[in-house]
């Protein structure tokens, strides 16, 4: 993603330790325009950290984080709770994220398939509800760069392909890239332009399927793993039931 | 019947603010931080007559001290946060009630400023309470969504870039100019009681943050006026009797949400 485009956001040598304790390594890394970038790694390896770091909130110890000029940036945390004592409803929590145009409200809900909850409670919604809406309030800022924190936690398989499909067709429609981290490295989405190994420092990182032959990842998670990264294909002419059996395609899934 | 009049004036005024920040405070899960700012202002009380500085000013600086320290702990982790609030609640209480009886002796009337005295506000103590509640109002209009973003989650406010930092300092002080003109309605003993139970009621007809807010600000206005009357009626104390009225409400807001959970 060089070619003299310049890149979106732009990650340079970043050290960052914690009372002593290293969290990041030297590590690099770049999304550029339309770029789809999935990071991955084991528990504790820093992706939690890398995120805030990408995101301007905390300074690492060493490092530049460069920013393209004027980049709006839309954010999809973890998990938002809202308090039951909060009467908020989900039109209002697209709104917070900065956008005061209704059409604009109405547009991004429409894109993520929630238009029919704007006037519903936002503490009433389901997880995967939820999710959407929370979606919902990045795009509604017309963001150059989406990033997401494992944004599939907690919705099962289905809505898992789902969840990326949407996403792949939100890169197509918004022009936006797409930095996710992906808590479930079985399951990194097949549209990933670059996939990032984290563990500490960047053990690997390019197409899932050189990430998954790289002698590193296979020491990191085993050749089990590795054969089973990327399952979800839409380019595939079949798809995965539950059990891992060949099933037909869905209407609309390539 | 000047005296009530101003009592009318102050504490609805009073009460009008507390019905803005009282959301706020149940929303951000800070009713123990409103406690312990409140009982701080009675170190302040007692600062402020040691110093000679008027009450309202070592109330106000004592106050935006402990608002500020209470801040920078907050990210600790040594301590549950509830432990902290509760030793520094109780804390600056002592430390107030030694402070005031070094200061003052037993001339210091400290029922006055355990539940207040609002039947006591000269015309310039209600003038004072007016401008007050103007600046808590005016300035959380200001903030309003900032802060309403921040309460929800204060990463996604961040990187969205809201002013989370300026926005926290902000209502923290205007915590703090609201205990200092609320002292005299219900003392450091009740104050916090002004901010949630209105807050508390108006829960179960809100239907957006701004209605819950407004509904808060108009039965903590009623409620300074019955507990007020009911006050004059019986000769109870004024503070203990508009809490007392306050609680009605709430009690009259649980049978509502009751009614409206069975009907849908």
């Amino acid at each position: 993603m060089t070619g003299g485009v310049p890149s979106l956001i732009d990650l340079k040598d970043i050290d960052l330790a914690y009372n002593g304790q290293t969290i990041l390594e030297h590590v690099s890394l770049s999304v550029g325009p339309k770029e789809i970038v999935t990071l991955i790694g084991p528990n504790g390896c820093g992706k939690t950290t890398l995120i805030r770091v990408l995101l301007g909130l905390v300074r690492p110890d060493a490092g530049q984080v460069k920013r393209r000029e004027g980049l709006t940036l839309g954010y999809v945390p973890q998990k938002i709770s809202i308090e039951p004592s909060l009467p908020l409803t989900v039109r209002r929590f697209v709104a917070l994220g900065g956008v005061r145009d209704v059409t604009r409200i109405e547009e991004a809900l429409a894109h993520v398939g929630a238009d029919h909850l704007a006037d519903a409670q936002a503490n009433r919604l389901s997880g995967g509800e939820f999710q959407r809406v929370a979606l919902a309030r990045a795009i509604a800022r017309r963001p150059d760069l989406l990033v997401l924190d494992e944004p599939a936690q907690g919705v099962d398989v289905q809505g898992q392909v789902e969840f990326y499909r949407l996403l792949r067709h939100l890169r197509d429609q918004l022009g936006c890239g797409i930095f996710l981290v992906s808590h479930d490295l079985h399951f990194v989405m097949a549209a990933t332009d670059q996939v990032i190994c984290l563990n500490k420092h960047v053990c690997c990182a390019g197409q899932p399927e050189v990430v998954q032959k790289h002698p590193e990842f296979l020491h990191l998670f085993g050749p089990q793993a590795a054969r089973e990264i990327a399952v979800y294909s839409h380019d595939h002419d079949h798809a995965h039931g539950l059990g891992g059996e060949v099933v037909a395609p869905e209407e609309g899934g390539a | 019947m000047d005296f009530l009049l101003y009592a009318l004036i102050g504490g609805g005024a009073v009460a009008l603010a507390a019905g803005q920040l009282g959301p706020f405070v149940i929303w951000r899960r800070m009713s123990y931080f409103g406690d312990s700012l409140a009982h701080s202002a009675l170190l302040g009380i007692a600062l402020g007559m040691i110093a000679g500085a008027g009450l309202n000013l070592g109330v106000l600086v004592t106050s935006l001290l402990f608002a500020g320290l209470l801040v920078t702990l907050e990210h600790q982790r040594r301590l549950g946060m509830d432990a902290l609030l509760g030793i520094f609640a109780h804390g600056s209480l002592a430390l107030g009630l030694v402070g005031l009886s070094l200061a003052g002796g037993a001339q210091v009337d400290l029922m006055s400023f355990l539940v207040g005295d609002i039947l006591a506000v000269s015309r310039g103590d209600a003038l004072l309470m007016v401008a007050t509640s103007l600046v808590v109002i005016v300035g959380l209009r200001l903030i309003f969504d900032w802060l309403l973003s921040l309460s929800i989650h204060e990463e996604l406010s961040l990187a969205e870039g809201w002013p989370v930092l300026r926005t926290r300092l902000i209502f923290m002080g205007l915590m703090a100019f609201f205990v200092m003109s609320a002292i005299k309605v219900v003392g450091v003993l009740l104050i916090s009681s002004l901010l949630i139970i209105p807050a508390a009621a108006a829960r179960a007809i809100s239907r957006s943050p701004e209605m819950m807010c407004l509904i808060a600000s108009g039965i903590g206005f009623v409620t300074v006026v019955l507990g007020l009357g009911l006050s004059f009626g019986l000769d109870t104390p004024a503070g203990p009797s508009i809490v007392v009225v306050a609680l009605g409400f709430f009690g009259l807001s649980l049978a509502i949400a009751g009614l409206v959970s069975k009907s849908s």
